[in-house]
């Protein structure tokens, strides 16, 4: 099933034609409308006419979240405000948030590529979408909202946070799609469990989680636990919001990204230099239909590969693997690079264990320790010291296998570790680096 | 001949032990028998209670992982040696104990050990084919 059936299968020499067209067109654009552009094309010696191939986009330099920052607010629009119709920014960790703006053709064109992206999760009109994204300067909430509107679906626009009542809202409403984070989903089941609702009785079919990088075995728990095929999403605000790229519920291997709207490279994150067709790396992209903020090879520090080789389910969009993790969430311990999406995977494999952990990273001395914190379930506590002092061995042990890390596991209560409505926090640094 | 005993996991912070009596004391639970394994980050406390059922949903409402145990408790006699002819019996017939711990019976002079066995029904006919006294799970909740 698709949502734009032309578009999203249009062959490849065509879809290759129709994105340097509208590169072209972009680069324009900014180098006549953005200082910033104008100023690191100038610093560059290039020229937007010099791209005649879609290769050539190597030669322009990097778009980076800190230009963003310099820029702060509205630096790198490149229409004037009169068309801004709508403003969103990141979370914003650290510093400053960044901000991004959208005239009206943004917001439509955001709108279908989340309701393809809903058709190709399974999605279609007559589904009662359950959006738990948060609403508000977060693109989630919205950016969802607008696309299951444009595909005709009925959206309850719910928003993230005061679990009880979605648990309720699920049940009563007949909810048969859950769009949230994969870490709030679980955290959705085990307050159901504990109300004594179970999910299996629930309508939901699809669930569609992002904003957060998770693993193929927190799907298969995500699988059992809420009864329903579980699809990875992708998108950041700064490119657009959700729905950038999508796995396809007919595959369910790797994340399809609109290429008629988005041009995929994967970079060294070390050098800049360009990685071939599967090689892991940081993906950059470039926006080639955006208006309000284009963005030109924009580092998204996002970790993953690209593949173009044909997919079952028609689309002739290339895939981005899924994220094992932000270049900026990569720990570096004792000079081994360890994504927690990594340890969450060990974690998951481990029977019993809940998905809920958290890292603490530390420096003794000149040393680096990991504490691996995972709470204790029923099902894993015994009532003899060994067989728990067995349980955080195996975990020690099954890291170090998979990781080459050492760490230390340390088991603790129940439902001690914080929950997230959003997006999950997994570590906390002590190292003052 | 099966006593219920509860365990609870805690993890090794000020204040938990304190917290966990607090909730007993509150719903009305009485302790008869108890003790705390620890180790560098975790203990487990188990408890012998007047309300094993009871203990068991209050502190699970209140986020403990709980979990039931059968134990059995021997009437050790009060002179020496008394505790080693128990052991020498469970020694004859292979079977080892888990855990055990002791408090004193307040009716009686003996002792009365609270035992956790890896094979509690061959413990139990070894003991009683010895004419060991064991109490039943009723007299220890309501002494």
């Amino acid at each position: 099933m698709f949502f734009n059936e032309e578009f999203e299968t249009l062959p490849r020499p065509a879809l290759e034609a129709l994105q340097l067209k509208r590169l072209q067109s972009t680069l324009e654009r900014v180098y006549a409308n953005v200082p910033f552009y104008k100023a690191s094309f100038d610093a560059a010696g290039i020229k937007p006419s010099v791209v005649t191939s879609l290769a050539d986009l190597q030669k322009l330099p990097f778009t980076t979240k800190q230009n963003m920052r310099d820029s702060y607010p509205y630096g790198l629009f490149a229409a004037p405000m009169e068309e801004i119709v709508r403003i969103h920014a990141s979370s914003g960790t650290t510093g400053k948030p960044t901000v991004v703006g959208y005239t009206k053709k943004d917001i439509s064109t955001w709108s279908e590529l989340m309701a393809r992206s809903f058709v190709a999760a399974g999605a279609h009109k007559g589904d009662i979408i359950h959006n738990a994204y948060g609403y508000g300067l977060f693109t989630g909430g919205l950016g969802a909202h607008y696309g299951a509107e444009m595909l005709g679906a009925s959206v309850i626009p719910i928003s993230g946070g005061n679990t009880k009542r979605q648990i309720m809202i699920m049940q009563d409403f007949g909810s048969t799609v859950l769009t949230c984070t994969p870490s709030y989903s679980l955290f959705m089941a085990e307050e159901a469990q504990a109300e004594g609702v179970d999910f299996k009785k629930l309508k939901l079919r699809v669930g569609i989680f992002g904003a957060e990088p998770w693993s193929e075995e927190m799907r298969n728990e995500i699988e059992t636990k809420l009864n329903l095929s579980a699809i990875d999403i992708y998108g950041l605000s700064e490119i657009m919001g959700p729905g950038v790229a999508i796995e396809c519920i007919e595959a369910k291997k790797g994340l399809h990204i609109w290429e008629d709207h988005f041009i995929p490279e994967i970079i060294n994150p070390d050098t800049g230099a360009l990685l071939s067709e599967g090689e892991r790396g940081e993906l950059v992209i470039t926006t080639i239909t955006k208006q309000g903020i284009p963005l030109i090879r924009y580092r998204t520090r996002d970790i993953t590969s690209l593949t173009y080789e044909p997919c079952i389910c028609g689309r002739t969009h290339a895939r981005i693997a899924r994220m094992s993790g932000r270049s900026d969430d990569m720990l570096i311990i004792r000079g081994v690079n360890v994504f927690p999406s990594q340890i969450e995977a060990v974690l998951v494999g481990i029977e019993g264990i809940e998905p809920h952990y958290m890292l603490i990273v530390d420096r003794q001395g000149t040393l680096d320790t990991l504490t691996v914190q995972v709470e204790v379930s029923e099902q894993l506590f015994s009532d003899e010291i060994k067989v728990l002092q067995a349980l955080s061995r195996r975990v020690e042990k099954e890291i170090k296998d998979m990781l080459g890390v050492t760490c230390t596991a340390r088991l603790v209560e129940p439902k001690t570790i914080q929950r997230s409505e959003g997006k999950a926090k997994r570590v906390i640094d002590n190292r003052k680096l | 001949m099966k006593v219920e005993q509860i365990s609870i996991f805690i993890e090794n912070k000020s204040g938990r032990l304190a917290e966990i009596t607090r909730i007993l004391g509150e719903a009305g639970i009485n302790i008869r028998a108890l003790s705390l394994a620890d180790t560098s980050d975790f203990g487990i406390l188990r408890l012998i209670v007047n309300d094993c059922a009871k203990a068991n949903s209050v502190l699970k409402e209140n986020g403990f992982t709980v979990s039931k145990t059968e134990v059995v408790a021997v009437e050790v006699p009060d002179r020496p040696g008394g505790l080693s002819a128990i052991l020498q019996t469970l020694d004859r017939e292979a079977i080892n104990v888990e855990y055990m711990y002791a408090f004193v019976e307040r009716c009686g002079g003996n002792a009365v050990i609270i035992f956790r066995f890896d094979e509690t029904d061959k413990a139990i006919a070894a003991l009683q084919a010895q004419n060991f006294n064991m109490l039943e799970g009723s007299r220890l909740y309501n002494m």
